[in-house]
């Protein structure tokens, strides 16, 4: 079977001055149809550039990415943007919503960007805002939502190009706690119906909500398996005595399996 | 595509901020605006030569014959000129010598030292169209006959400003002198310029042959002829040119000028001057456009992550080009819109200051309006949305090549 998403063999080095970078240091994943997958790290773990290439915003420098079927890792900007467009769905910390655009103004970007018309960008975007729960605030302005909102409304707007894959960067970074575990469930609602969810986080509370969890560290997958599994939230410090090889070579595979 | 919400979004920005909208669009107000000006004076300075030039009549020729101070005996005498029309009616129509004299008027206790004299014959009044060669009509009496031109008659036809104040209004029958000789006045032209001292009403008409007594000299130097037509009078200057070098034998002896070629060669000049004047205001726009470019560079860099957000939503490069071109453009055509308003007001009102003036100077017949043709108002927009596409598609192109990721982390 095809998996949804599949890197291989992704190195992502960068020149930084005099020292040579290894962002991600030889990552393998596979992501099927369907799953909820937390991907996490500390910072520098090269959990940002893995989230980066996931959504097509960056190429590997070495290694392929099949998002669908498709290779992305050889893609030029307006290629990638297409791809952004058609299968990706982004959820970020900051919201980021256009300020001066209104609710239902944002939600229709990636439908104008597809080259809908205004008729159906408009039914579309307001069956997504139906779906957060926003539809009667799609005249408002962002600025006019509390924190919480603005999330479902971004929800809502990665939901509106019916994207294979949400990712979620830090969705829950810029809320409180009662507002964030709103937001992880309705992200967790989401999977229940079907959609494939990607959450990129540091913080292990968080990524439990999610079935599988994809440890990263110093570029490289240092666990992939079931949330559940008490190893998954084990503090990489604790791990740096074990087999580090060990870990990736095995659950690199074990992952697709779960 | 996504044309009507960028242009929404530009006018958005654009209410936002309109003090910085304002500024920006300064450099495109005033160059338009001064292009608007520029072009409406123009075109009602042209309007009023050429409506001169129909005045005096486009079918006049002026021929200019230099004597030498009186060194050669080679001469063509009025007869020869007469004989010039009598042999090419399809293309001359009349010809009067054109004497002009100097000399103290008197009436009575009155002096008028100002007034301008002209010996001509009766070919110089065209009865049909109550018109004489030199624009004037007839209000009372008649003009100058054969007889009064070929017997030296001391008869005269004067101009309104002296009926009025020599004769108080009524000057048919009455006497005046020029130098001394007592001439009767037995026509009064209608009023032509504004009635005064040394305009076009300060004037006398008298038959050439007793102009020429006054003068004291034997020959005329000055003829006016008419064409039968505005186009034939390339081909009548040719054939009086022709006939004059027979007795000359020198083109440099007479000079021929028509009416028609001088009303061309002015409307020339009137508009390379046009050009001139059009390419420095141009200058303007120019530094408008480029205040435009400053603008959207600085609107570019704060809105690096709105670009982000849209590129990362799918925006392609052509989309976030375009949105930053139509809002450059969106700018400088509201710019142009206010320059079009700014210079029509100020051409009116500089068109009323001017139309006046000219009016006073140069009489009834010249109207003067400063009115800017649709032409130029559609070129002078079409100007300025061009530069706002031209000078916004730098910063566009910088908007578009943004790497999405550094501009979505940008702060």
């Amino acid at each position: 079977m095809e998996h949804l998403i599949e890197l291989k063999d992704v190195y992502k080095i960068y020149q930084m001055g005099d020292e040579t970078v290894h962002a991600l240091d030889g990552v393998s994943l596979t992501i099927d149809q369907g799953e909820f997958v937390a991907i996490v790290g500390s910072s520098g773990s090269g959990k940002s550039t893995a989230m980066n290439i996931i959504g097509c915003l960056d190429v590997p420098t070495t290694g392929t990415y099949h998002l669908g079927g498709i290779d992305v890792s050889t893609m030029d900007d307006d290629q990638q943007a297409e791809i952004r467009n058609k299968m990706l769905g982004f959820i970020f910390q900051q919201y980021n919503l256009i300020p001066k655009l209104s609710v239902l103004e944002n939600v229709e970007l990636p439908l104008l960007y597809a080259g809908l018309d205004a008729a159906e960008r408009r039914e579309r975007a307001m069956s997504s805002l139906s779906r957060v729960g926003l539809r009667d605030k799609c005249k408002n302005l962002p600025s006019q939502l509390s924190g919480g909102q603005q999330q479902r409304v971004s929800i809502a707007r990665a939901l509106a190009g019916n994207p294979s894959v949400i990712l979620a960067d830090e969705p829950t970074g810029a809320l409180d706690s009662r507002t964030g575990r709103e937001v992880l469930s309705f992200l967790q609602k989401l999977n229940r119906e079907g959609d494939t969810v990607v959450l990129i986080t540091h913080d292990n509370s968080i990524a439990v909500r999610a079935k599988r969890i994809v440890r990263l560290q110093d570029g490289r997958i240092i666990y992939d398996g079931d949330a559940r599994d008490p190893r998954a939230v084990v503090q990489p410090e604790e791990l740096l005595g074990d087999d580090e090889s060990g870990f990736d070579g095995a659950d690199a595979g074990e992952g697709a399996a779960v | 595509m996504n044309f009507t919400q960028s242009f929404r979004l530009a006018l958005k920005s654009l209410m936002t901020s309109k003090m910085r909208a304002l500024l920006t669009m300064l450099g495109i107000i005033i160059g338009v605006g001064a292009v608007i000006v520029i072009t409406s004076l123009g075109n009602g300075m042209q309007q009023m030569m050429n409506q001169q030039f129909e005045q005096l009549g486009a079918n006049l020729l002026q021929v200019q014959i230099y004597n030498y101070g009186g060194l050669s005996s080679r001469t063509v005498s009025p007869d020869d000129m007469y004989a010039l029309v009598d042999k090419y009616p399809q293309y001359l129509s009349g010809v009067s010598p054109y004497v002009m004299t100097q000399g103290v008027v008197r009436e009575g206790s009155e002096e008028f030292t100002r007034t301008s004299i002209y010996g001509v014959s009766e070919f110089f009044y065209d009865a049909r169209r109550n018109q004489a060669m030199s624009g004037e009509t007839l209000a009372k009496g008649r003009f100058l006959s054969y007889i009064d031109v070929s017997r030296y008659q001391n008869v005269c036809v004067v101009g309104s400003y002296l009926e009025q104040n020599a004769f108080g209004g009524d000057a048919l029958g009455k006497t005046l002198t020029i130098k001394g000789t007592p001439f009767t006045v037995i026509g009064v032209l209608a009023e032509k310029a504004d009635n005064s001292e040394g305009s076009g009403d300060d004037v006398i008409f008298l038959p050439y042959g007793n102009a020429m007594r006054l003068n004291g000299t034997g020959s005329v130097d000055l003829y006016l002829f008419n064409s039968t037509s505005k186009e034939g009078s390339t081909t009548a200057k040719g054939i009086i040119e022709n006939r004059l070098f027979q007795t000359y034998q020198d083109d440099n002896a007479y000079f021929v000028m028509s009416s028609a070629e001088m009303m061309d060669a002015m409307n020339t000049m009137m508009s390379t001057m046009m050009i001139v004047l059009v390419a420095i205001a141009a200058i303007s726009l120019l530094v408008g456009g480029i205040g435009i470019m400053n603008i959207m560079l600085v609107s570019v860099t704060e809105r690096t992550r709105e670009i982000g957000i849209r590129k990362s939503l799918g925006a392609k490069r052509k989309d976030i080009r375009g949105q930053f071109i139509i809002e450059a453009g969106t700018t400088s055509a509201i710019g142009g819109l206010l320059g079009i308003g700014v210079g029509i007001a100020l051409a009116q009102l500089a068109g009323g200051l001017i139309g006046g003036m000219m009016a006073a100077q140069m009489g009834g017949g010249a109207t003067f309006s400063a009115v800017p043709t649709l032409g130029s108002i559609g070129i002078a927009f079409g100007v300025s949305v061009g530069i706002g596409v031209l000078f916004g598609y730098l910063p566009a192109n910088k908007a578009a090549r943004l790497n999405p990721i550094d501009a979505l982390r940008y702060d």
